[in-house]
């Protein structure tokens, strides 16, 4: 069935601008609304105020869905704490962006008198940092709204920027400022007669946020303005010139941090005495390590995808040399290393970044750094251990007789219950063992030998290195970043109308080298992208209205936070 | 607030009907009165009845039921070894041994089940589904809305995370993870002394109103565009927004004096991560600041989190965390249990115990601020080597103005922690009869501990 419906498919193929080859042309899933991370409140901050302003306060913690806190956007809404510090936050930057220091920089006017009303500039400005904070043209009636209340503090106060910090903290707390709220118009196909599309303007967001993690520019919001992303030259011109863009390399860290669970290191603590030369600077430049290599890279080197489980080049600082044991010149920043062949590193696997964060805080965890691999960068599920199995059963201390993680986990996994996910998760996490806790090379753990060879679905590997090459040469690695990117992307699941798509992205990904910012480029174009499933229209949307739908009736199954249990 | 002309900074009639007129509000009387009236009960002149609390407290990881659970019910219980930590406060708490999640036929989700289980009356269906409200925010929209916090969640293993309160899954309500953060949210900008000589709003108020009223004019609007799971999250955005206004409104106005409140010096700013002394230490910083913070009436509910489901405690120099200990340690031959993972749960004992007594240190009408707490001790799991969710671990503490008898073991062996949790809102005074899905619904309070 499924080999005929491939073949009616591939008769009627239409061909994708931008790229040349055939798009399934599958039409997109339900629509989502985004609560802004807070990188991206930063951004859009920035984008509105410069970098002069600072952001000072607290965000909510993210809500990671099937391993993506892009996909929890989609999920959380705010709560009362959470609101409280949004608005905090909001009256904070306005009273900075009034100050006299900055004013003349931020805002587009100055007032004939500051301790006067000035209509024509209060609105001035609340239309254009309102433009670039809401992602849209103002309409009258926002503009009004806000300029009328400022107009009265400005004059009782006889103050124009008491008002204006008013009208501006209102922005930086409306919802859709806070949320990026996808609208869409109907756009019926004869065998599709619900089917919609993304209004330009909503379609313009949708694209800066996936390439550049930030709202959309001028450039972008008035190509959208003048109706041309409906159109496939406009949109492809838009596409590559934000693919192009110096922005790409924000967007590609951010999926990347999302994907590698990053945000973990804001919780990130290990033991000193086991691990004395750990400290929070060298956390925070592990982690930034990842994400400037990836950058470099996908981005700056347009190398293969692949390559990113092999290269041995790192970008290195004083901090952590002595994890990698390299001596570094530079003093305070960045320069490049290449990581010595015999502690047998190569690619992300052995970056310490990794080591750091799927361990536990007095030591390594094979499973923790299995149960990452597996589900993050192989896109597989690992179950949760049983509820019931006993422990305790075994009588003497296993961690004084065994003394590598290997001889604790073979002991442990005696029992059929635990054997199962354990098989998944510790022979490719074992590999990974000459790392220690934070990431440091070894040979032995309590002066035990380390055996780091093993076996990943049927690959053998003998050390670290050659487990990223085996990586690398796996077909579902490259398949699990298509779905994670085009999941990061859309901001839920693919539905079932959307597999064919990841197909036909997984071919085109092979075929470009596995180029990411080619990958990125057809996701961006592609008609799921900017299309949509209705399901029934709901009877107060009239015809011509914008409309918007929400078929995900599982919006209630959202993970909570959970420390993963795990044992070993 | 340049061109200030009275103490009070501005004439404040003329300014509330200049800066709100052109709002949604339109007010034709002294804010004061106005505010006075709109709240009336709540802020009433002194003589009024002591507010009373509520509060969770979490401990993770459970106990060793044979060494946790007291041997002898009733009054004269005898402290059983892993309850000895609390003697000094045993009078003035119950001991609640015995009672369970039944699992209705669904899966035992490792330390899931059994913390929302008690939170919210019934074992979750699926992994990653929680069927909220959790109790305490049942019990704040009930007592919580007149005071400047609905609530007050803490973490002292300092992280935001950890935290077990929700209204449903899209909104955890994220716990303080600092002692210093939790300071200053409370006594910090926007605290208002009750006793203070003179009253003087902030005017700063009003216009953060009327920033926020300007928001609300566009709800419709925005409403038409979303489907229905998207609306009841942008419900909930506007809950959280009118909570604020809320709030905003109880600053126009004097507070009634308050005899026990007094404004704590602000804490050191101490590590905050999960090594146990540290741990032990915000937590303390926590109590104390919640404890003033009650008495000054800023919030009437609060849930504190000790440790984190899956309790990612530690000692230093160890390699292992308590959970993992829980799983790996052997138990010893001769003792019977694991010594190492028991050490946390004594630890976790103290810190309640600490935290009991940092409430009965304030004094309050005639008796202390934790005759008019009522808190609740739970844990995810009994024991937790396998993940148990028979015979939970609750404690309460506090006698939630005289409603709750104290100094009782009661064992309800075989019967649904939800009966726990009626009792809880029965002893806060909501009007529920019956509580719980499935299996744990019941109708039954634990009445030996209700007055």
């Amino acid at each position: 069935m499924r080999y005929m419906s491939r073949i009616l498919i591939g008769a009627s193929v239409l061909l994708l601008f931008g790229c040349g080859s055939a798009d399934p042309s599958a039409t997109g899933g339900p629509l989502a609304m985004r609560r802004l991370t807070g990188e991206q409140y930063r951004n859009a901050i920035e984008d509105a105020f410069g970098n002069q302003v600072e952001v000072a306060g607290r965000f909510e913690p993210d809500n990671r869905q099937e391993g993506l806190n892009a996909l929890g956007a989609s999920r959380v809404a705010v709560t009362r704490s959470g609101f409280e510090q949004y608005e905090a936050m909001a009256r904070s930057i306005a009273a900075q962006a009034t100050s006299p220091e900055l004013r003349a920089d931020i805002l587009p006017c100055q007032p004939r008198s500051a301790t006067a009303p000035d209509n024509a500039c209060m609105a001035q400005i609340i239309s254009e940092l309102g433009r670039t904070l809401l992602r849209r043209p103002l309409t009258e009636e926002d503009i009004q709204l806000r300029a009328e209340v400022a107009t009265r503090v400005a004059e009782e106060q006889q103050d124009f920027y008491a008002g204006l910090q008013l009208a501006l903290a209102s922005l930086m707390v409306a919802p859709d400022f806070l949320f990026r709220v996808e609208v869409a118009e109907p756009a019926p196909l004869p065998e599709q007669p619900e089917r919609l599309r993304l209004t330009n303007l909503s379609l313009a967001t949708k694209l800066s946020y996936f390439l550049w993690n930030r709202g959309p520019d001028e450039t972008l919001l008035a190509a959208a303005e003048r109706g041309e992303l409906a159109q496939p030259e406009g949109l492809t011109r838009e596409v590559n010139r934000m693919v192009a863009s110096e922005h790409l390399a924000d967007g590609v860290s951010a999926f990347f941090e999302d994907v590698f669970v990053f945000d973990q290191f804001d919780e990130l603590s290990k033991d000193v005495t086991q691990y004395p030369l750990f400290n929070n600077r060298m956390a925070a430049d592990a982690r930034e390590q990842t994400l400037r290599f990836v950058v470099d890279q996908l981005v700056t080197q347009q190398a293969d995808y692949r390559s990113l489980f092999t290269s041995n080049q790192l970008p290195m600082t004083r901090s952590l040399g002595p994890i990698y044991g390299i001596p570094v010149r530079t003093v305070d920043g960045w320069e490049n290393a290449t990581l010595p062949a015999k502690q047998s590193r190569g690619g992300l696997l052995s970056h310490a970044s990794f080591a750091m964060l799927h361990s536990h805080p007095g030591r390594s965890s094979p499973t923790l750094r299995g149960v990452f691999m597996r589900e993050a960068l192989l896109c597989q599920t690992v179950p949760e251990a049983p509820a019931d199995v006993d422990f305790t059963q075994f009588t003497q201390d296993v961690a004084a007789v065994h003394k590598t993680a290997r001889d604790r986990l073979a002991v442990h996994a005696t029992q059929a219950s635990c054997r199962k996910c354990h098989a998944l998760t510790d022979p490719i996490g074992l590999g990974l063992e000459s790392f220690d806790g934070i990431g440091k090379f070894r040979m032995s753990e309590n002066e035990s030998a380390i055996d780091t060879s093993g076996d990943f679905d049927g690959v053998t590997f003998s050390n670290a290195a050659e487990l990223g090459q085996a990586f690398a040469e796996s077909p579902l690695v490259s398949a699990c970043l298509v779905e994670n990117l085009y999941r990061y992307a859309v901001g839920r699941k693919q539905t079932n109308g959307e597999r064919r798509l990841l197909r036909y992205l997984e071919d085109t990904f092979a075929q470009s080298g596995y180029q990411l910012p080619a990958l990125m480029r057809n996701i961006a174009t592609s008609e799921a992208f900017r299309t949509a499933t209705a399901p029934a229209i709901e009877a107060h949307t009239a015809k011509q209205e914008p409309t918007r739908t929400n078929a995900q009736s599982d919006s209630d199954s959202t993970t909570l936070t959970l420390s993963r249990s795990e044992s070993t | 607030m340049k061109n200030s002309k009275s103490g009070a900074g501005i004439n404040r009639r003329t300014f509330l009907r200049g800066t709100l007129g052109g709002a949604a509000v339109s007010v034709g009387l002294p804010f004061l009165d106005v505010f006075l009236n709109t709240n009336g009960d709540a802020m009433a002149a002194t003589g009024a009845p002591l507010p009373r609390r509520f509060g969770t407290w979490f401990f993770g990881c459970g106990m060793n039921p044979q060494r946790w659970n007291p041997s002898t019910e009733g009054t004269d219980w005898e402290l059983s070894p892993e309850l000895l930590p609390i003697a000094p406060m045993r009078d003035r708490m119950n001991i609640l041994s015995g009672y369970s999640v039944l699992l209705n036929g669904e899966a035992n989700q490792v330390h899931r089940t059994g913390v929302f289980g008690a939170l919210c009356g019934g074992a979750p269906k699926t992994a990653d589904t929680v069927t909220g409200p959790t109790l305490d925010v049942l019990i704040s929209d009930a007592i919580g809305t007149r005071t400047r916090f609905r609530s007050l969640e803490m973490a002292a293993t300092g992280n935001p995370r950890h935290s077990n309160s929700l209204r449903d899954v899209s909104s955890v309500n994220p716990a303080e993870p600092s002692a210093l953060g939790f300071y200053t949210r409370i006594f910090g900008p926007g605290f208002s002394d009750p006793n203070a000589a003179e009253f003087s709003p902030d005017p700063n108020v009003l216009l953060r109103k009327s920033a926020l009223s300007i928001v609300t004019e566009d709800r419709k609007r925005l409403e038409r565009q979303l489907g229905q799971s998207d609306r009841a999250r942008l419900d909930q955005y506007f809950t959280a927004l009118r909570q604020l206004e809320q709030q905003l409104e109880l600053q126009l106005q004097q507070p009634p004096p308050l005899e026990a409140c007094s404004i704590p010096k602000a804490p050191v700013d101490l590590p905050h991560d999960t090594e146990i002394e540290n741990v032990m230490a915000n937590h303390g910083l926590m109590a104390q600041t919640l404890a003033l913070a009650l008495a000054c009436d800023q919030t009437r509910v609060f849930n504190m989190q000790f440790s984190d489901r899956a309790s990612s405690l530690r000692m230093p120099g160890s390699t292992d965390t308590h959970h993992t200990l829980t799983h790996e340690e052997p138990r010893d031959a001769v003792l019977g249990y694991q010594p190492n993972a028991t050490a946390f749960v004594l630890k976790g004992m103290e810190a309640w115990t600490q935290f009991v007594q940092t409430l009965d240190a304030v004094p309050e009408g005639d008796g202390t601020l934790l005759d008019n707490c009522l808190v609740m001790a739970h844990s995810e799991t009994s024991e937790a080597n396998t993940h148990s969710v028979v015979g939970m671990p609750f404690m309460t503490a506090g006698t939630a103005g005289g409603r709750m008898r104290t100094g009782l073991h009661i064992s309800g062996v075989g019967e649904s922690v939800s009966r726990v949790g009626l009792t809880m809102q029965q002893a806060m005074g909501l009007n529920v009869g019956q509580w719980g899905a499935d299996q744990n619904q019941t109708d039954r309070p634990i009445s030996e501990i209700l007055v």
